[in-house]
Order: C-alpha cells, then sequence, then structure tokens
C-alpha cells in the first residue's frame, strides 16, 4: 500500500511502524519530542479488506494533518499498523503485541463484531483503550472500548420505519452474515418489524464464504416478501447483490441493508445492480455539506486514489480524532486519563458527517443519520436525514457511571 | 410442475458447479496425481483474467475464451518450472504448489489490488411461474455440461485422448511406443489448468473475483475428485452429482448452511463407506 508523504520508518515483525517525513515534524516544531504510540488493527488482506483498505489510510491521514497542526499535547504521533489478514486469531496476537511490545496508549480497529470481542478482553487484560471504528450490533459496555460508529437504534430505527410506512414493506425478508454480528442484528430487525406491525418471513444466515445464493433466491420469490433486509459481510457477500438483481431485481422487490455501501459494495457492482438499494448512514460522499466535501478532497488527495471513500473511510479519521480531542481534555494520552476525559460526556468532534459527541454512560456516539439510495452512477443520493441521534438502545441498557467495572455486551430481546 | 422445475434447477445449477469447480482438478489430479493446492488461485486467475479482458471492450463470451486460454498457458509454464521436477514426488508437489498459490495470491494482490472485482451480464432472467431466474445461471449449466461432455469425448474419443490416458496408465510403455511423454504430461496439464481458468471466468458475472477467492473453492474441488475415485470423470461427475442433489435439495428446503453440512456429511461417510471413491469398484472407464 502507498502511503503519500510518509516514511517507512521500521518493519518489526506484524507492525509496520510509520511516522510523519521529518520534514512535517520540524516544521512542526515537534521533532525531538518522544512521540505518543497509536495502533491500528485492521484486515489489509482476505474477505473482510472490503472495509478496511479505506479506513486504514484515513486513520494515517489524521495521524499525519495532527502532527502537522503541532502534534498532541507538543508531541507527534506515531502510528503501527498491524494487517490483522480477516483472521480473528492475528487480533489477538497483535492486540496483545500492540499493548506488550508496541506500548501504543490506543488501538483503533477492528472491523467485525467477532473481531472486537476477540480484542476487548485483552485490551481489558492490559489496562488499554480500543476505539472499535465500525457500524456495530450494540450493546457493549466496557470503559475501554468506544464506538463511533451507528448502533441498530440510530441506523435500523430510521431505516426500517421509512421502508415500511412510506414505501409499503410491511413483509421482510432477514438475510444475515453468520456471526454475531448478523445473529444480533437480525434479532434488532425483527424487533423493529414487529414494533412498527410488520412481518418478519423469515431469517437465514450466511457464512463468510458462501458466494451461491440462487437457493435463497428462490425461497425468496416462494415467500414474496415486500422487502429483503439484508446484513450480509464481507467480499464473498457481494454476490447476492448481483444474484438478486440478476433473479428478483429492485424493481419488483425492496432491497434494504444494514451492511451495504460501507465496504464500498456500489464500486464492486455494475451501477444497475446497485441502482435503489436503501440503507441508512452517517456518511457517504455524496452528502451536500462543505465538511464532507473537504474531507472527500483531502483524503482523496492524501491517498492518491480518485474514488468513492465512503462510511468506513471516514470512520477512521472520525475515531482518530475524537480519541485525540479525549487526549486533549484529558492533557495525557495514558489510556485511564482518556478514559476519565470520555466518561465526562463533554468529548466531540465537528467532523465529516457533522457533530460527533461521545456518550459519557455508554462510549458510544450520538451524531446525524440520513437515509440514503444507491442511484445509477454508483454513487448515494440523500432522501431523508435525522439530526444528533443518540445511541438509545445501549444507553438503555449500560451505565459506565454507576458500573465502570461492566464488560458485559448486553443483547436485545425478541418475544 | 413448477414445484418440480425449481427443484430441478436448483440440484442442477449445484451440480453445475461442482462441476465448474473440478473438472481442472480432475484432470491435474484425477488422471495425473499432482496434488495441485494452487487449483483455486487457477480459478482466480481465470476470474482476474475474465474481468480485466471484459473491461477492456472485449464482450464477456470473447473473455471468458481468452481467459481460459491465458490460464491454461500459465498452466503450462507452471508445469514446465514446477510441477515436472516433481512427478511421483506427493509432499514435494504439495509443498510447491502451496508455495506457487502463495505466490499467485500476491501477485494478483499487487497488480490489482486486495479489493473484489466483477464484470456486469446482461442476460436478464426466464421466469418459471411465481419464480424468476438468472438467464446467466442457466448458461453456466449449458457451459458446464458442454466441458464435461467435450472433456469426455476428446479423452475417449479422440487419438490424443488415447496417447493421453496411455500415458498416464504405463508411461514408460508410452515412451517405448514413441509417444514424447513430456509433451503429453506439458499439454494435459496445461489442459486442466484451462479447464480451470475457464471455470473462474464464467463464475465471476455471479460471484466475483478477488485475490483470496481460490480458498473457496480447492476444498470443494479436491472433495470432489477425491470421492469419484480413480476414474477421474466418470467419478468426478457422479460425485458432482450426488453432491449436487444434496446441496441443491437441502439448500433449498432449509438453509445454506444445511447445506453445506450435508455435502461434508455425506462426503465422510462415504468415503469411510467406500474408501476408494464411488468408482472404487469399477475397473475399466474414464
Amino acid at each position: 500500500m502507498k502511503f503519500d508523504r510518509r516514511q517507512f520508518m521500521r518493519k518489526a515483525t506484524g507492525a509496520l511502524a510509520i511516522s510523519s517525513l521529518p520534514g512535517v515534524l520540524s516544521s512542526a516544531g515537534i521533532a525531538a519530542e518522544e512521540p505518543i504510540r497509536v495502533g491500528n488493527i485492521l484486515d489489509q488482506t482476505g474477505g473482510l479488506n472490503i472495509y478496511s483498505l479505506k479506513q486504514m489510510k484515513a486513520v494515517a491521514m489524521a495521524v499525519d494533518e495532527i502532527n502537522a497542526g503541532g502534534g498532541l499535547l507538543g508531541r507527534p504521533l506515531e502510528l503501527f499498523f498491524y494487517d490483522s489478514q480477516s483472521n480473528n486469531q492475528f487480533n489477538s496476537q497483535y492486540a496483545t503485541q500492540a499493548l506488550l511490545r508496541d506500548k501504543v496508549q490506543v488501538i483503533h480497529g477492528g472491523i467485525t463484531s467477532s473481531s472486537r470481542e476477540v480484542m476487548r478482553p485483552i485490551v481489558q487484560k492490559f489496562g488499554g483503550l480500543l476505539f472499535y471504528n465500525s457500524l456495530y450490533e450494540g450493546g457493549v459496555c466496557d470503559r475501554r472500548h468506544v464506538c463511533p460508529g451507528m448502533v441498530p437504534a440510530q441506523q435500523l430505527e430510521a431505516l426500517i420505519p421509512y421502508v415500511m410506512n412510506e414505501l409499503g414493506g410491511k413483509k421482510g425478508y432477514i438475510l444475515a452474515a453468520d456471526y454475531n454480528y448478523g445473529h444480533i442484528t437480525s434479532k434488532w430487525m425483527q424487533k423493529i418489524i414487529r414494533d412498527n406491525g410488520g412481518e418478519d418471513l423469515a431469517v437465514e444466515f450466511f457464512p463468510l464464504d458462501v458466494t451461491n445464493f440462487a437457493p435463497v433466491i428462490a425461497r425468496i420469490q416462494e415467500a414474496k416478501p415486500d422487502v429483503v433486509w439484508s446484513a450480509l459481510v464481507g467480499g464473498a457477500h457481494i454476490g447476492f447483490y448481483r444474484q438478486f438483481e440478476a433473479a428478483i431485481g429492485k424493481g419488483n422487490m425492496i432491497l434494504a441493508s444494514s451492511t451495504y455501501g460501507v465496504g464500498r459494495e456500489q464500486m464492486e457492482l455494475s451501477p444497475q445492480e446497485g441502482d435503489g438499494i436503501l440503507i441508512a448512514t452517517s456518511f457517504v460522499d455524496s452528502l451536500n455539506t462543505q465538511a464532507a466535501k473537504d474531507f472527500v478532497a483531502r483524503f482523496k488527495e492524501y491517498s492518491g486514489e480518485d474514488e468513492y471513500v465512503g462510511e468506513y473511510g471516514e470512520y477512521g479519521y472520525r475515531g482518530t480524532m475524537i480519541w485525540a480531542e479525549a487526549v486533549k481534555k484529558a492533557g495525557d494520552a495514558a489510556p485511564d486519563a482518556v478514559i476519565d476525559a470520555l466518561a465526562t460526556g463533554e468529548v466531540s468532534f465537528d467532523g465529516a458527517g457533522g457533530l460527533y459527541s461521545v456518550d459519557g454512560k455508554t462510549n458510544h456516539t450520538t451524531m446525524d443519520i440520513h437515509i440514503v439510495k444507491g442511484d445509477a452512477n454508483q454513487s448515494f443520493e440523500v432522501i431523508k436525514s435525522f439530526a444528533q441521534q443518540p445511541p438509545k438502545d445501549t444507553q438503555l441498557v449500560c451505565d459506565l457511571h454507576a458500573n465502570p467495572n461492566d464488560t458485559t455486551q448486553y443483547e436485545v430481546e425478541i418475544q | 410442475m413448477q414445484t418440480v422445475l425449481i427443484y430441478a434447477y436448483q440440484i442442477v445449477f449445484a451440480f453445475s458447479i461442482f462441476i465448474l469447480i473440478s473438472l481442472g482438478l480432475a484432470v491435474i489430479f484425477g488422471m495425473m496425481r499432482v496434488i495441485n493446492l494452487a487449483q483455486g488461485e487457477f480459478i482466480m486467475l481465470g476470474a482476474y483474467g475474465c474481468t480485466v479482458i471484459t473491461n477492456a471492450g472485449s464482450p464477456l463470451w470473447l473473455s471468458i475464451i481468452l481467459a481460459g486460454l491465458i490460464v491454461g498457458a500459465i498452466g503450462v509454464v507452471a508445469e514446465r518450472t514446477v510441477i515436472r521436477f516433481l512427478y511421483g514426488r506427493v509432499l514435494d508437489t504439495l509443498l510447491a504448489t502451496w508455495g506457487l498459490s502463495l505466490l499467485i495470491v500476491g501477485i494478483v494482490t499487487t497488480v490489482f489490488g486486495p479489493q473484489t472485482e466483477s464484470v456486469p451480464q446482461h442476460l436478464g432472467k426466464v421466469t418459471i411461474g411465481d419464480f424468476a431466474i438468472a438467464t446467466y445461471s442457466l448458461v453456466m449449466i449449458v457451459i458446464a455440461l458442454a466441458l464435461l461432455a467435450g472433456t469426455y469425448a476428446l479423452w475417449r474419443y479422440t487419438k490424443i485422448g488415447l496417447i493421453v490416458r496411455g500415458t498416464m496408465q504405463n508411461p514408460a510403455m508410452a515412451r517405448a511406443l514413441g509417444t514424447n511423454t513430456e509433451r503429453v504430461y506439458m499439454f494435459t496439464f496445461g489442459f486442466g489448468a484451462m479447464l480451470t481458468g475457464l471455470a473462474g471466468a464464467i463464475l465471476v458475472p455471479m460471484f466475483g473475483a478477488s485475490p483470496t477467492m481460490g480458498i473457496f473453492y480447492v476444498a470443494k474441488a479436491f472433495i470432489t475428485v477425491i470421492s469419484g475415485g480413480h476414474l477421474p470423470l466418470l467419478g468426478t461427475m457422479s460425485a458432482a452429482g450426488l453432491y449436487g442433489a444434496i446441496d441443491g435439495l437441502v439448500s433449498y428446503t432449509t438453509v445454506s448452511v444445511l447445506g453445506e453440512i450435508a455435502v461434508l456429511v455425506v462426503a465422510i461417510v462415504l468415503l469411510r463407506l467406500l474408501p476408494q471413491g464411488i468408482t472404487g469398484g469399477l475397473r475399466r472407464g474414464l
């Protein structure tokens, strides 16, 4: 991969230590200071890398921008990148290595919920701090874990009522990836569909290596739902969107998703395969704000790639900047000091998708949510926006002020 | 009637996927006894070849053929540079082809990047009562059957086929009769690689291409060919038929996960009861 304007300083086993160019550090006057070490564990390779490729560069860009602006607390940041290769085993190995050997002050990363659950106990054990820059099924109540991304109360409670009430999608057929994210998210989908007076006809789970969706496409046609809800994950599952369009077609059935687009799936499908898929998101490149346009332009210049950036890219930048704000507030980069600063509930960052503020009781983030629809230009058209949505589902079950030692992931119950 | 057709479609479609991914291996492993762990990567190369050629402006059918030929050529190069030194050395072949597979994944990742790629197809759909199925999946079925029939006819009814079969059965005798067995090995390996590359190219509009996609297919291909037993084509065909029927039926009536589990359970039971594979008891055939 290419890190423009960066230098590879050192290639230790497993980790790639990267610091900004000496020129950047010296013109910012921080070259001589002891760097603050930042870890980033993402899947550069393997079937899940569709979520990581932009995010890893966005984290690097955030680190570079912070360094160019004088660093944090007068010290430069040094980034350690680890490729977890779409394999949870490497998440556990590299999280341990980052905390013990490389002594990072924060780990950004983890894409799947399973990779996060592998890393959380390690971060807990060694007293670190994990920024999980991803959308997920919600409910993690852990002061050493911060989620800058969307949870179901923000994403699905915007999208599902819209599809049901304004598009008439009352009867839903749910397809989800076969691991904790898909299982818990599908329960949220069922709950929200039922709460709104709709019907969930079936829920099906698919291991991440399934590529042939012909059987389920026939079953969907047999069940005749109004809408298919997809919580499918990873490179192999992209085939579903192709096969759905080739057999059923979005002209005949609504297709809505909690995961589509965040892996830049629309870039890998043909325009008509992506046209018309509905999602709820906190960031797409086509948001009509100056902040979004500036971010996209800066990212393209930084990465040298003139293509769609998307939500997971922005999450990397967002997470790093929120962490930096917390460090500034704490006046210290040590994990426990940053955690105390986050607990005040006063850490926020005005980013590419609007204001992101961390809720001190849950370490989850309040943000703007938009319902968007895939268009024929491999981009998304914004249909409806909801300002400053709090992470309600997690707030209902989690209070880190009252129970600072809680590390549970609370799951949704459906009747 | 409609239900029967849908069941038939599910079974035949699953069968043709098994045939596509394992036919090349039936030649390379079934006939030549080369344990080619880079088989999944040959599929991946076919998929990428098809994507690149289509993006350069070629029609899809031409890209599929060209991609198959290119992978066949790559197979010949692999045979000349690596495989030919290792005939009969099972463990060494295993390591060498595994290395080859890592090398191919590395090269493709470096050249094309690690993201997923694909090509669109515009064949539309066919309606059976309340059901619509992608026309392209019917094309996949036809091509799979044609490749199977073509390979069978080539080996069974042509002089080339006779020479290849003779060479695989008794290379010393074939040499004594004036056959250049080196070239036969090279041709056969290249032919197997071409079939594998064609499969990847045919799959790409539905399933996509990524550098690490080989692992989705390589295990299934080996299970099919090994369950087939010592008659490479007949065995692979019957194993693909069995697994296709199970996968199609179970995946359609229950869920896809159970379909995959059922295939593996049947494979284990089958190899326990028939350790020589389905065709283990047959003495003659192909």
